[in-house]
């Protein structure tokens, strides 16, 4: 999947930047969306959850989910910016793919007809 | 013709941003579709690069106005407690509970309010990363027909995920209205 610096997907692609970065950031937003999706979930099916994601409570567990995947998201970039920064990658379809699927389930996870199967009460 | 300073808080955060919101998508998706090295050369890059940085910043704020301003504003607003016995018009004062009190438009709040609270924030998310992405690395996305199809994507799922929120959002201050 990977390959070194400079090597380019396309011809044409002058050797400006790897798009390892890139790439990196596609699939983190990918994986902060699944963060969520899974966030939402847990808290449905578990009350102890629930209360602990409870940072602000006029907003009730709804702030700590929200704050707890903008957080995984932004520390997912940084951890695969770092590891994909010099990088070629050379199956960008695959990444993207992956990226879809996690976008699919975050989709799916946070849809109420899903996440009431799991609801605790 | 009066509005309360929650109706307008409201307002705000559904028409205001959203309708700006709208107005970005469309300008960023066109300057990233129109933004390849084959249709622009030389300065164009530069002039195109900046417009589409602009549209993309601006959606992506738009969306982080939009959902904070939701959910620390609004929401609690929405989702308040009435006092013990309350029923009936002073009900009107509690949105979420007004909804739940009646059969016929629990799933508003079950169903809408639910789904509309959290696939809202995935647009942020999903906006953000193609603003930052744009920002960085407008020379490759220009050259790399993979990149930009990608980042076309995700752009195209922050818009959509704002917009199933946005339209839940209007049916459910149609049928309990924050006052």
């Amino acid at each position: 999947m990977m390959g070194t610096p400079g090597e380019s997907t396309e011809k044409t692609i002058p050797r400006i930047f790897p798009n390892g970065p890139i790439w990196s950031g596609i699939l983190a937003a990918g994986i902060g969306c699944t963060a969520l999706g899974a966030l939402v979930d847990l808290a449905e099916a578990s009350k102890s959850v629930s209360n602990a994601l409870n940072f602000y409570n006029p907003t009730g567990d709804l702030s700590g989910k929200t704050l707890l995947a903008v957080i995984i998201w932004l520390v997912a970039w940084v951890v695969l910016h770092a590891r994909w920064r010099n990088r070629e990658i050379q199956s960008p379809g695959k990444i993207m793919m992956i990226t879809l699927v996690l976008v699919f389930l975050a989709l799916i996870a946070v849809f109420p007809p899903f996440f009431s199967l799991f609801a605790s009460d | 013709m009066e509005m309360s300073s929650r109706e307008l808080w409201t307002v705000l955060h559904g028409m205001v941003f959203g309708a700006a919101y709208l107005l970005a998508f469309t300008g960023g998706f066109i300057a990233m579709w129109d933004f390849r090295s084959n249709w622009i050369v030389g300065e164009g890059v530069k002039v195109a690069a900046r417009r589409l940085m602009v549209w993309t910043w601006a959606m992506a704020i738009l969306a982080w106005l939009t959902v904070i301003v939701g959910t620390y504003v609004v929401y609690p607003w929405y989702r308040a407690n009435p006092p013990p016995g309350t029923i009936g018009t002073p009900l009107m004062q509690y949105p979420k509970h007004l909804l739940l009190s009646d059969p016929h438009t629990a799933e508003w709040h079950e169903f809408g309010m639910e789904w509309k609270e959290h696939i809202a924030w995935l647009a942020p998310i999903l906006a953000t990363a193609v603003a930052l992405l744009v920002t960085r690395y407008h020379e490759r996305i220009a050259v790399d027909a993979h990149v930009r199809r990608a980042l076309l994507t995700l752009y195209t799922l922050a818009f959509l995920t704002a917009s199933v929120a946005g339209l839940m959002g209007a049916l459910i201050n149609k049928a309990a209205p924050v006052r």
